[in-house]
């Protein structure tokens, strides 16, 4: 356990104070502003948010793939300068690899870090079974459904055992129904390997069921607008009165684009 | 599903029979040409068998030639393949090497593999230094283009997702880059053998003491049509049975992707 520098215990990452501005010919376009937040260990933090409101581009920074215009990330305490194995993330866009099998895409961490294949080959079993896909380690990513395809993002991620794990509207790309399934899916991992996570995502729906807290920005420039602690008793139910008010209130408080 | 195979295998023969036939009808029933100009396909036949024992009018049998002519294009195919492919794989990969060995490289690019006979067989004499020498300049060019254009299809998420798991700029470029460009790099391959088979030919009818190209230069000479067509029967045959090893190959090597 360490202290980070905000002086709280136990925060896995943290940023402060963080804004992100892109540069074009056209001048510069302020995507984030001035966001401070902290994610605390085991924690289910949604981030919340209208349209192309900059979320990716503040998971981007968070994660590190990308770098804060002012402003600072921890991770663990240390400042983030570049992605690292202890931040992992699952992108809306899967990014899985079509030349490897599931097998092959859920053991790329451990086997990138060196492991020994006794090893990997046990932690890809684990994470396989976790999410389901037991029996499909050695078919390819393109016979796969939508929703198989994100199980198999989300074990990828996990397998390499990172220390937070970003998701990036992980399942904007499928049907309702496989959304509905997925959204279970995630709690029911997450309650297995309890794990901190933080969720993007423009679907309240989505964020009330899955989230602990649920930080709501703004419209671009994404700034931190409130903060929701979610406190419904797990699994939640999409149709029960407190769901439903907490549902009304966050989406009264969003900003309304086009 | 097999009477569908059954028809259409039909549909391939009646091509080949018609055209047989065809040929025939114009040489020997209608004799429009004369035997010597355009022999009937029933002399060719002769001829092609009569060619695997008879070393005459050229001094080697049809498989000595064709040992002959393959021994050169694969000794230049493979050269190309050792040097074009890693080499294409480089420059896509480091804009330095690009920057060094583009200028050079564009500069040759355009020059067919044939403007390089008269040089070589100057430089090398007739054996088989020469005309490897000249499959090599025709065949290294698709090697480095086609494997230059795959590294290019890398996906930033791909390397993204490979930075997130902590992989080295060494990892990405061999678990993520050069796995994207296996398709572009296998059609090099292929591209290329097509033209180490139409380099060695050429190569042989300006210049050789032994090969198909050889013993086709040698008929005309003498006016033995019937070779002359056995010989480019021979090409044809060869480059058929090659370019379908290589298609085992590369579905072997591609399973999955599809």
């Amino acid at each position: 356990m360490r202290v980070d520098s905000t002086g709280s215990v136990d925060t896995v990452i943290s940023c402060q104070r963080v804004s992100k501005e892109f540069s074009s010919k056209r001048g510069t376009t302020k995507v984030i502003e001035n966001i401070s937040l902290e994610v605390k260990r085991n924690e289910f933090v949604v981030l919340f948010g209208p349209g192309q409101c900059g979320k990716t581009t503040l998971m981007n920074v968070l994660s590190g793939l990308d770098t804060a215009t002012s402003g600072t990330v921890y991770s663990l305490g240390e400042k983030v300068v570049r992605p690292g194995a202890e931040r992992g993330v699952v992108f809306q866009s899967m990014a899985l690899f079509p030349w490897l099998t599931v097998r092959g895409n859920v053991a790329y961490g451990p086997k990138a870090r060196g492991f020994e294949k006794s090893v990997w080959i046990e932690k890809s079993d684990y994470y396989i079974n976790l999410v389901g896909l037991k029996g499909f380690e050695d078919s390819y990513i393109n016979k796969l459904s939508g929703g198989m395809k994100q199980r198999v993002g989300i074990a990828r991620a996990y397998c390499n055992e990172p220390e937070v794990l970003f998701m990036d509207e992980p399942f904007s790309a499928l049907d309702a129904q496989t959304r509905y399934l997925m959204q279970e899916e995630i709690m029911r991992i997450w309650s297995t390997e309890k794990r901190t996570i933080v969720f993007i995502t423009n679907n309240i729906e989505e964020a009330v069921y899955v989230a602990d807290r649920i930080i709501l920005l703004t419209n671009c420039p994404a700034k931190i607008k409130k903060e929701y602690h979610i406190d419904l008793p797990r699994p939640r139910d999409y149709t029960s009165p407190e769901f439903l008010s907490l549902r009304d209130e966050i989406s009264k408080n969003m900003d309304r684009t086009l | 599903m097999n009477r569908k195979l059954f028809l259409h295998l039909l549909i391939s023969i009646l091509s080949v029979i018609a055209f047989v036939g065809i040929w025939h009808l114009f040489t020997a029933v209608l004799r429009v040409v004369s035997v010597n100009t355009l022999p009937d396909p029933m002399k060719v036949f002769t001829s092609f068998i009569k060619k695997f024992s008879n070393p005459n009018p050229d001094g080697a049998t049809l498989l000595q030639h064709t040992a002959a002519s393959l021994q050169v294009a694969l000794t230049g195919y493979f050269y190309a393949l050792i040097i074009g492919i890693p080499l294409g794989i480089m420059m896509a990969w480091n804009k330095y090497i690009d920057r060094f060995v583009r200028p050079l490289f564009d500069l040759l690019k355009p020059i067919p593999g044939v403007a390089w006979i008269p040089l070589m067989i100057v430089i090398f004499g007739l054996g088989i230094a020469s005309k490897a020498a000249v499959v090599f300049f025709s065949a290294v060019v698709p090697c480095v283009l086609n494997s230059y254009t795959g590294i290019k299809q890398t996906k930033d998420v791909h390397l993204w997702v490979a930075r997130t798991f902590g992989a080295s700029h060494h990892q990405k470029l061999f678990t993520i880059a050069i796995p994207t460009a296996l398709p572009h790099i296998l059609t090099g391959v292929r591209v290329a053998l097509g033209a180490a088979w139409v380099a060695i030919v050429a190569a042989e009818l300006l210049g050789a003491t032994r090969g198909l190209g050889f013993m086709i230069q040698q008929s005309r000479g003498i006016y033995r049509t019937d070779i002359i067509i056995v010989g480019m029967l021979a090409i044809g045959i060869c480059g058929g049975i090659l370019t379908s090893i290589l298609t085992i190959i590369s579905n072997f090597l591609l399973k999955g992707r599809r």
